[in-house]
């Protein structure tokens, strides 16, 4: 007697005897057609219609019965939300039941109710459960938090559930612990800024016991989330490494692959001259070799994460190539992961083991394998060069056994050894030439094709091989009509006397026949190029090359930083970072390493530390969002008409310079007035005298007579700058990192700029550009970034800024937002700078204008504020402020107060009055009190923001 | 977490859904199904898909794919880990896993599923704690229960749920107490052409069938345990105890299972106990060839290796063969192309030979790529890696159980290129 009984159907029609067997008064009868009903769900056939009948075999004392009625009730209920009411009463009576077995079970089926009438009556019984003397139905509630949340978020945070979840996480019960952090962590991957799990070292060593009692699917959420705590120390890192260690052992491989998450990232902060550390560079090796004993599939994301970690840490698996060679047997997604990992763990050591083994799978059965094969005994040559002789030698022998694909794909790694090694391969060139006619597939052709073109001189019958392909050239795909077309230029520059009709051939073929524009426009090029000037055209088109870089499928490491701190995700099996697929994951904050804090290792920024971890600095940039509006607005700017009639303002010529950032006024300006503003020229990167790096000399007429006024204070020394702060991280831009900070030097607002290059490309062609902002501020000239920069180099410019741009309010008031451009493509940001830029030099009221005004202003215009902690005397505060163009007026004292009047006067003739109270008579009280008073009361805060940034610095 | 999960067989039809959250259609395995029509063979399926709005993870297994539907970012190792947890319960449970087996009691697989598995967090996964929720079917229970309208689900909370040893209940009783391990070894394997060894490991398990009343702690210790390269642990194991003094001490789980595995990587020590001398010969004119295999003992220890097979995979164009087996048999499936020699017992004084022709499709070129041979073998009473086990103390009970330990070594991936 099988459950297969379940299926057979009868002619009178199923759900109806169903109901019938449903409403019989046997229990035994009732139970067997509930599970009918359920034999019918687990196939996927409606029986919602039963849905009724079913409910009302719920109150029963028959566990079994009741099991089977909440496994229906969950599949259905959303279907029937009023019906679903029904069973509410059961479920708070359940949740009372002495038997903890039948409280679990109550309030985990509520939570699979998905219906917002049925949640509201589930809260109450939730908040007891969650308090329940037996840890089974604790852990059960803990889950029940999230499931809840996951239907109606506000509810969770509205009855305070998160905080009770909060507080479990320090529960007796391990595994109640564990589900506390899995709830949670599910929770904050909706909420990426809650901080709900807010770690610390006092949390950590919970976290830390109970990972030891827990079990091991409890082991996996909380070394998931010890991941994410960022260590105080190098020494805290150790300690928690060595807690972790043990988890390697475990026979659960998701459970070794989280804790190999944890090592992996806290490792980068001890210091590498530790024993420590190579103890744990050791001890790392083993448990990731077992995982490739597991099955496949394991295997597989195992292999995904090893390619991971031996792009970061090469040192751990460079003994262990051997695991690696490929069976016979393994499936074909983990024998073309193993070939990835053989050549990133190939060198000079063992690059005979692995060419023996490559050219073992060369003769293999599986095509897509074997072409992959032989890909591999390529990049070994341009990785590994003292082997790349016997690489070629092993292709050569490859091409001989005449198989077809082998040939086509040793044809075209071979032309990568020749970009990588020139003048040294090209005697395998006559051998190449023997297999022209078995090639077929375009990439092959093209690359024979190029290598034809490009040693034409060395082959005798070269432009008859070309002419050859030329027959076909309509069938033949873009890449090898292209290959083709520079192949007979070269050809032609090589040996202009034979090939003349063939170049004529090819470019009317090119220009004349053909409808792409790709192809249309290179031979335009050629010809126009051959036609003006052909000595030119040769050292265009014959220009040496540069050499094809090491390894190119090298992941860029910032993404790579990131992907380690997601290993065993599913970001680390696509090489993504989470934020580019994951759905619903909102905002996800992006992971970095943490820096190393020992010493000896200075090259990393000292930013990285307090980014790490993302538990959010205040001070962390906001990246524009939503680029669409602002885009608008860039590209509105950029529209508004160059002024080119006459002499141009200064001002706005400067501006134009800065203003080229899309590129679409470059032509009217090119083609407009070249008297406009020498600073234009900069911006194309062509002057750069105009513009000197050092930016102390007054940019023009605009910027002048602000300087002029300047000459009364006498160049203060020490104007409060603050420090560089990250505003675009490597992440969201590409590679391309930006910090910097504001400066007011001698009467000229200067951004500074730090830019670092850490993707592998170089960048060039940079240009900046502001939205409107609320003082106008503008780039005064171009980004004087002159020489690309390469990877990992780190540019140090400083862009004059003027306040004659487009104003509009922004909140907050010292908000900027920012575009810069590079070849790559356009990177928003935003950052806020300190008001005290835009303090003028002039800005010394006269004492009877003081009173004057200070008594005109209404009184709700002022605000008071308090600044702790700050150990001036009133003497040492006038200085410092006035280095920051905040100058003091009178000075009184009343009662053992000194009391300082300033003024400020902003670059947009806002005038700023403030009143500085300084305690004299009494040592330990050290907050000074402020007073500002302005028209336009909004600036206030950020007036006091600044002096007490001025003050505490 | 894990959404739900589609069983399907391998013609592609969905035998069970079970969702642990909202109800994910069925016709997101369509991506999966597409997947599977472009791979060559079920084991060539890549175990994590992605397709718009989920994620597909899949293990095949006793030729059934497992499925799970995911949809934020759950650690693909740990969906993984689960599926094959399930796959395991249905053949504890049932005998076997196989779809007539579910089919046959999809009701209890359903019940079994949601036990499993809460709001997709893993509940109970320790067979003993989900035997206690809903205990596994035999005959005899099966009549009482239609006698006595008793049911299969246990209405008690499992004792071993919430205690810090979760794979151990309570109050366990056996008139004979034993605990018996077997150590199992697999030496994985590459020999080139010559016979050379271009790559050998050694996979080894204790396999653990403990039946101790009360709550015994026992300590095993083994003769050479710096052998060990890598140990993974059941998680009863006390990890400290094996750091520090290199003994397995643990409270075992009632009844059978995986104490530890591990792992013997220096070449050296793994010992091949077989060579296989062979030659394949095709014919220039392409019209047929000659293949000839004899296998014989190499390092065996002193001890008889038994179940030889040979298989080879032979080249596509490879129509039938015609060989003449000196000791067993041998068959040829010409759909998959392998040929499979059946030895037994290896008898040094005479070793076994098969030789023979072979014979081409007409017209077909001389194959170009080369067969490999794939062997399996036992060998009773031998850890390959010459491992062993010391003692085995119990402490905590009073009784005296019976004890005893049983070597095996087998082939597990011993790969030979001709």
């Amino acid at each position: 007697m099988t459950d297969s009984k379940y299926f057979t159907t009868t002619k009178k029609g199923e759900i109806f005897e169903l109901k019938a067997e449903l409403n019989s008064d046997k229990k035994e009868k009732k139970k067997e057609a509930v599970k009918k009903v359920i034999a019918s769900m687990t196939v996927g056939k409606d029986v919602s219609a039963l849905f009724p009948d079913v409910v009302n075999c719920m109150q029963t004392d028959n566990l079994e019965l009741k099991k089977l009625v909440y496994l229906y009730l969950m599949n259905y209920a959303k279907s029937q939300p009023d019906m679903a009411i029904m069973a509410v009463n059961t479920f708070v009576k359940d949740c009372e039941d002495p038997n903890p077995l039948i409280r679990a079970l109550a309030v985990r089926t509520m939570g699979c109710i998905r219906v917002d009438k049925i949640t509201e009556y589930l809260c109450e019984p939730l908040r007891k459960c969650l308090k329940d003397e037996d840890p089974y139905v604790r852990k059960t509630a803990a889950v029940c938090v999230a499931k809840l949340h996951d239907i109606n978020a506000q509810l969770v945070e509205d009855q305070g559930f998160l905080d009770t979840l909060k507080d479990l996480i320090s529960d007796s019960n391990p595994m109640v612990v564990a589900n506390a952090v899995a709830a949670l962590s599910e929770i904050a991957e909706s909420h990426p800024n809650s901080n709900l799990l807010d770690l610390n070292p006092q949390s950590i060593n919970k976290l830390l016991t109970a990972l030891n009692e827990c079990t091991e699917w409890g082991q996996i959420f909380i070394l998931d989330c010890l991941a994410n705590y960022a260590p105080r120390d190098d020494r805290e890192s150790q300690s928690i490494c060595e807690r972790v260690t043990p988890r390697l052992s475990h026979a659960n491989s998701a459970v070794v692959l989280s804790a190999v998450k944890v090592l992996m990232k806290f490792m980068e902060m001890l210091p590498k001259d530790l024993d420590y550390y190579g103890t744990l560079l050791k001890k790392l090796a083993p448990p990731l070799v077992t995982l490739l004993s597991a099955e496949p599939e394991l295997q597989y994301v195992a292999l995904r994460n090893i390619n991971l970690i031996v792009q970061k840490r090469p040192e751990i698996l460079k003994h262990e190539m051997k695991v690696f060679f490929v069976k016979y047997n393994d499936p074909i997604y983990v024998k073309l992961e193993k070939l990835d990992i053989m050549i990133r763990l190939a060198s000079q050591a063992n690059i005979a083991q692995v060419l023996a083994e490559l050219k073992e799978y060369a003769t293999e059965v599986d095509v897509d394998f074997v072409r992959k094969a032989v890909r591999a005994i390529g990049r070994c040559a341009i990785k590994v060069e003292q082997s790349a002789e016997r690489c070629v030698s092993t292709l050569l022998d490859l091409i001989q056994t005449k198989v077809n694909y082998v040939v086509q794909e040793a044809i075209v790694v071979i032309k990568d050894i020749f970009r990588k090694y020139p003048n040294k391969y090209e005697s395998v060139i006559a051998t190449l030439c023997e297999n022209l006619d078995s090639l077929d597939e375009p990439e092959a052709r093209a690359a024979m094709i190029w290598i034809v073109g490009e040693y034409a001189e060395r082959i005798d019958n070269a432009d008859e091989l070309l002419e050859s392909f030329l027959e076909g050239f309509h069938d033949e795909s873009t890449q090898v009509q292209l290959q083709l077309l520079t192949a007979i230029v070269k050809l032609f520059l090589k040996k202009p006397t034979e090939t003349q009709e063939l170049v004529q051939q090819v470019l009317s073929l090119a220009t004349q026949d053909s409808d792409n524009p790709d192809l249309r426009d290179r031979g335009y090029i050629y010809w126009r190029l051959l036609s003006t000037d052909p000595v030119a055209a040769k050292e265009v088109v014959l220009a040496e090359k540069p050499l094809i870089s090491e390894e190119t499928d090298l992941i860029e490491p910032t993404l790579l930083e990131e992907l380690i701190c997601h290993i065993g995700t599913l970001a680390s099996v696509y090489h993504k970072p989470p934020s580019a697929f994951v759905e619903g994951s909102r905002g996800v904050m992006h992971k970095r390493l943490p820096a190393r804090t020992g010493s000896g290792e200075s090259t990393e920024s000292p930013d990285v530390g307090t980014i790490a971890g993302g538990s959010g600095t205040e001070t962390a940039p906001s990246i524009i969002p939503s680029q669409g509006d602002l885009l608008g607005d860039l590209l509105n700017l950029d529209l508004a008409p160059p002024t080119t009639t006459g002499p141009p303002p200064p001002t706005s010529g400067m501006q134009m310079g800065g203003m080229d950032l899309l590129g679409g006024g470059l032509d009217s300006l090119l083609g407009g007035d070249i008297g406009g503003s020498a600073a234009m020229g900069a911006g194309f990167g062509a002057v750069p005298a105009v513009m000197p790096a050092s930016l102390n000399a007054p940019m023009g007429g605009g910027l002048g007579d602000l300087f002029d006024l300047g000459g009364g204070v006498g160049m203060p020394l020490g104007a409060y700058i603050p420090p560089k702060t990250v505003w675009l991280p490597a992440m969201k831009a590409k590679g391309l990192e930006i910090s910097g900070t504001f400066a007011r030097r001698a009467g000229v607002i200067q951004m500074e700029l730090t830019l670092t290059n850490k993707a592998m490309s170089v960048m060039t062609d940079f240009a900046i550009q502001f939205n409107r902002n609320s003082f106008g501020l503008a780039p005064a000239g171009p980004l004087q970034v002159l020489s690309p920069l390469s990877p990992n180099q780190t540019i140090e410019v400083s862009l004059p800024l003027s306040t004659v741009g487009p104003v509009m309010k922004m909140e907050p008031l010292n908000n900027l937002q920012v575009a810069v451009k590079n070849n790559i493509d356009v990177f928003y940001f935003s950052c806020q700078y300190p008001i005290s830029m835009l303090f003028v030099e002039d800005g010394k009221m006269e004492r009877q204008v003081f009173l004057a005004t200070w008594k005109d202003i209404p009184n709700e215009n002022e605000s008071q504020f308090q600044i702790k902690d700050c150990h001036l005397n009133s003497d040492a505060a006038s200085n410092k402020l006035q280095a920051s163009n905040i100058f003091t007026i009178a000075k009184r004292t009343v009662e053992g107060q000194d009391m300082l009047y300033m003024s400020i006067k902003l670059s947009n003739g806002i005038w700023v009055l403030a009143e500085l109270r300084v305690q004299t008579g009494n040592p330990n009280y050290t907050d000074l009190e402020i007073s500002v008073k302005c028209r336009a009361p909004e600036v206030s805060q950020c007036v006091f923001q600044c002096c007490e940034a001025v003050l505490k610095n | 977490m894990i959404h739900s999960l589609f069983l399907v067989n391998p013609s592609g039809d969905i035998f069970l859904e079970k969702h642990w959250k909202s109800v994910v259609s069925r016709s997101v395995c369509d991506y999966f199904l597409e997947a599977r029509e472009k791979a060559l063979d079920p084991e060539d399926v890549p175990p994590v898909i992605s397709t718009p709005h989920h994620y597909l993870i899949s293990i095949y297994r006793d030729k059934l794919f497992f499925l799970s539907v995911i949809q934020t970012e759950v650690p693909p190792l740990f969906v993984i880990e689960f599926l094959h947890r399930v796959a395991e319960m249905i053949q504890d449970y049932f005998g076997e896993c196989s779809e007539t087996v579910i089919k046959d009691n999809v009701v209890m697989v359903y019940e079994l599923l949601e036990e499993m598995l809460d709001n997709g967090f893993p509940l109970a996964t320790e067979s003993n704690v989900l035997k206690e929720m809903i205990r596994p079917p035999t005959i005899l229970r099966s009549v009482v229960n239609t006698l006595t309208g008793s049911s299969n689900v246990g209405d008690k909370l499992p004792t071993g749920q919430l205690s810090t040893i979760p794979w151990r209940r309570a109050g366990v009783k056996y008139t004979n107490n034993e605990a018996y391990f077997d150590v199992v070894e697999e030496i994985d394997a590459i020999l080139d052409r010559t016979g050379t060894t271009v790559f050998a490991e050694i996979q080894g398990v204790v396999e653990a069938c403990v039946k101790l009343s009360g709550m015994p702690d026992l300590t095993l210790s083994f003769m050479n345990p710096r052998l060990l390269d890598d140990v993974s642990f059941h998680p009863c194991v006390r990890y400290k105890r094996w750091e520090s003094e290199r003994v397995l001490s643990f409270i075992p789980p009632d009844g059978n299972f995986t104490l530890m595995t591990y792992h013997v990587n220096a070449q050296n020590l793994v010992a091949i106990p077989v060579y296989v001398k062979h030659s394949i010969n095709f014919f220039e004119s392409g019209s047929g060839g000659r293949l000839d295999l004899t296998v014989g003992p190499k390092q065996t220890m002193g001890k008889t290796v038994e179940g030889v097979l040979v298989t080879v995979h032979m080249p596509k164009t490879v129509l039938s063969v015609s060989l003449n087996a000196t000791q067993g048999s041998y068959t040829y499936d010409n759909a998959t192309k392998v040929l499979v020699w059946d030895i037994g017992k290896l008898n040094p004084q005479k070793l076994p030979n098969l030789r023979g022709s072979l014979s081409l499709q007409t017209g077909a070129p001389k194959p170009e790529e080369n067969p490999s041979l794939n062997i399996d073998l036992k060998i009773q009473q031998l850890a390959i890696s010459g491992l062993k086990v010391n003692r085995l103390d119990m402490f905590g009970e009073k009784y005296k159980p019976f004890k005893g330990v049983k070597y095996i070594t087998k082939a597990g991936k011993f790969q030979v290129r001709m």
